[in-house]
Order: structure tokens, then C-alpha cells, then sequence
């Protein structure tokens, strides 16, 4: 399925995606205990299977690339819960003040969405949430196809990097 | 956004442009050596008798040491640049120039009465070897950490140790093309060390940038 959707099939490409997240929900819920936005370390695990899609060997099984990104993702996001819950440590008082931030946190790549450039976050929103074609897209924003699909891609790129 | 929307940017993303791994690779191998071997000629050069060395025994083993230790680490190095890839049997090689170099230690205390192996094993040039091969293995070893940002190591500690092994390794190899000191003592400790130095640096750099 992935090898039909590196050969530029998104149709398959979706459908592996969304298989990857189902198989990425069910080990993270296994495995991170609680405090872990299990959402978030799908998610991020998505787009780094996106970015680094090229690592993968054509002619390799799928699931232990999936399953080695997927577990570096988790750690990664552990760690730097670590870190935040330190910080919260450090500053109590302002935890205090706020202590539904956690509960009603919108998700990680939301506000990682808001950071970008305003060209990149309409057309990045625009696929996303309002699940427009690439065709659509350029035609509601006025830009050819190739500039849609750059932006999307960049606006995707420095999603994934920013929540490093 | 729910991750439904994420997965239909990213499905629609699909045709991006992909790197070629393995081309990657291969070329920030070949630009690491090239640098290696260019700061090696402004620096040093040869030595004079290299052609009598060559027809010595300990002159050329250097080189098979050397040699195998970059080609083991250039396999380890690669392993690790794809997640799921099990780096174990690349790791497993980079045994091979340490047993190499025993076994070279090994003959040559055979071969040299117990006095004189100490002066072997100073030689007259420890400091230019701690100095050179570091200098010579630090801009190879840059590239190489470059190249693997490419890629996707799941173990950034450890790949950037990989990165300092294969530096160390080609500014050794060069580096023993210099040096007149070709006793398997010598190289067994001031090699070591000065690869040693370029490894924890690799690891060092490594921990910081080639996190994704």
C-alpha cells in the first residue's frame, strides 16, 4: 500500500495513513500510561511517516519502520512532557493560575497550524479541515496548482519540525 | 485538527518530492573522505620514504586497521539512518579493527624485546597524532552528521558516535600515510584515543542535531 503511494497514489496513500494511525493509537495506549495526549503522539507520528517516508526501503516489511518511528515519536513526546512538567514545577504559581490549560489544550498540531505564515495556513486548513482537492484549493485562493502544493508542503514540513 | 484533516493534507502532499537515501549517502561519504584527504595534503602530505614503508610489514597493516574500521563504521552509519533497520550485525563489524589491531599488538610484542617496547609505543610523534587526526577527521565528520540528517536514526547518540567512528577512521587512515611511527603499540593507544575524541564528539553532536 505504501509502495502504491509513494508512486504518487493518494487514494492508498490516505488509506495507509489512516491504518498507521489506528495501529499507532492502539500500541500508544498501551504503552504511554497517563498524562499523554495519545492524539498528539498519533498525530506527530503521522508526519514524521510523512517527512521520512523515503527511509523506508521499498523492499523492507512495513511494520518495523512504522513501529521504530512510531516508538521514537512517543519517547520524544514523553520527554518533552518531562520537560514541561518541570517547568510547571519551577513556576508553580502560574500553573495554579491556570490548571485547565492541560484538559482543554486544543491539539498540538493546532497550534502549530497558527504559527505558520498566513499563505501556508489557508492552504494547510484549507486540505486539512475543510478537506478541499489541491485543484479546489487553487482555484478558492486563486493560485495554480504547483503553488498550492508547495505551500501545502512547507506549511506540513515546518509543522513536523516546529514540535520537535 | 483531528487527525482525519492531518491525514488528507498530508494524502494530498503525497507527490512531494523525495529524497534518495541512499544517493545521500553516498555522496556526503565521498565529500567526507574528499575533505579528509584534501586537509590532509595541506597539512601534512606524505611522508618522504613512503615508498621504502610500503614494503615494510607494520607500515601498511596501519592501513588494513584503518580500512576496517571505516568501512565497518560506513556500514554502521548507514544502518542507522533508517528506522526498523536492525543495526546490530553493521555494529557486530566495527569489532573487526579492534581484533585486527590486538592481533597486530599481540605479534609485535613477539617481535620486540621487552626494553625497547616502550619507546615503540610513545614513538616521536603522540602529540602530532592527537592534534592532526582530529583536525583532519573534524569537517569529514560534519558531512557525515549532515548526510544523516537526511534520514531518520532513531538513536541520535549513537548515530552521531557512528558519524565520529567514520571520521576518525578516514583521518586515520590518511593520517597513517604521514606518520612515522608504525609500531601496532603506537597506533593501538594515540590512534585510539584521537578516534576516541572524534566518536564523543560525534555522539555529542549527534544527541543535538540529528534529532527530527
Amino acid at each position: 500500500m505504501l509502495r502504491a503511494a509513494l508512486s504518487g497514489d493518494e487514494q492508498a496513500y490516505a488509506a495507509f495513513l489512516a491504518r498507521v494511525a489506528a495501529l499507532v493509537r492502539g500500541v500508544t495506549r498501551r504503552n504511554a500510561g497517563s498524562g499523554v495526549e495519545v492524539e498528539d503522539v498519533v498525530q506527530e507520528t503521522l508526519l514524521a511517516i510523512h517527512l521520512k517516508r523515503h527511509t523506508w526501503r521499498t523492499d523492507a516489511p512495513v511494520r518495523p519502520w512504522i513501529f521504530a518511528i512510531a516508538r521514537y515519536k512517543l519517547v520524544d513526546s514523553l520527554r518533552r512532557r518531562g520537560r514541561r512538567v518541570e517547568v510547571d514545577i519551577a513556576d508553580y504559581a502560574e500553573t495554579l493560575a491556570e490548571p485547565v490549560e492541560d484538559a482543554a489544550s486544543p491539539r498540538e498540531v493546532e497550534r502549530a497550524l497558527e504559527q505558520l505564515p498566513p499563505g501556508q495556513r489557508r492552504v494547510v486548513s484549507a486540505v486539512s479541515v475543510e478537506g478541499l482537492s489541491i485543484g479546489e484549493a487553487a482555484a478558492a485562493f486563486g493560485m495554480n496548482e504547483t503553488a498550492v502544493r508547495v505551500a501545502l508542503h512547507r506549511g506540513l514540513s515546518a509543522i513536523a519540525r516546529g514540535r520537535r | 485538527m483531528d487527525t482525519q484533516s492531518l491525514i488528507r493534507a498530508l494524502s494530498q502532499d503525497a507527490a512531494a518530492g523525495r529524497a534518495r537515501l541512499d544517493r545521500r549517502l553516498a555522496l556526503g561519504f565521498a565529500l567526507a573522505a574528499g575533505l579528509a584527504a584534501i586537509v590532509w595534503f595541506v597539512l601534512l602530505g606524505p611522508r618522504p620514504d613512503i615508498a621504502e614503508a610500503a614494503a615494510t610489514l607494520r607500515f601498511p597493516f596501519k592501513f588494513v586497521v584503518t580500512l576496517a574500521l571505516v568501512g565497518s563504521a560506513a556500514l554502521a552509519w548507514r544502518a542507522v539512518a533508517r528506522p526498523g533497520t536492525p543495526v546490530a550485525p553493521a555494529a557486530a563489524l566495527l569489532l573487526a579493527a579492534p581484533v585486527l589491531l590486538a592481533a597486530g599488538v599481540v605479534a609485535e610484542l613477539f617481535a620486540v624485546p621487552e626494553g625497547a617496547r616502550m619507546a615503540r609505543l610513545i614513538g616521536t610523534n603522540s602529540a602530532v597524532c592527537l592534534t592532526f587526526i582530529p583536525l583532519i577527521g573534524a569537517l569529514p565528520l560534519a558531512v557525515l552528521i549532515a548526510a544523516l540528517r537526511n534520514g531518520a536514526p532513531t538513536r541520535p547518540t549513537l548515530a552521531g558516535a557512528f558519524c565520529g567512528l567514520a571520521a576518525g577512521g578516514l583521518a586515520a587512515t590518511f593520517y597513517a600515510a604521514h606518520c612515522i611511527d608504525d609500531s601496532p603499540l603506537f597506533v593501538a593507544v594515540w590512534y585510539t584515543i584521537a578516534i576516541g575524541m572524534l566518536t564523543l564528539a560525534g555522539a555529542l553532536a549527534g544527541r543535538l542535531v540529528l534529532r527530527w
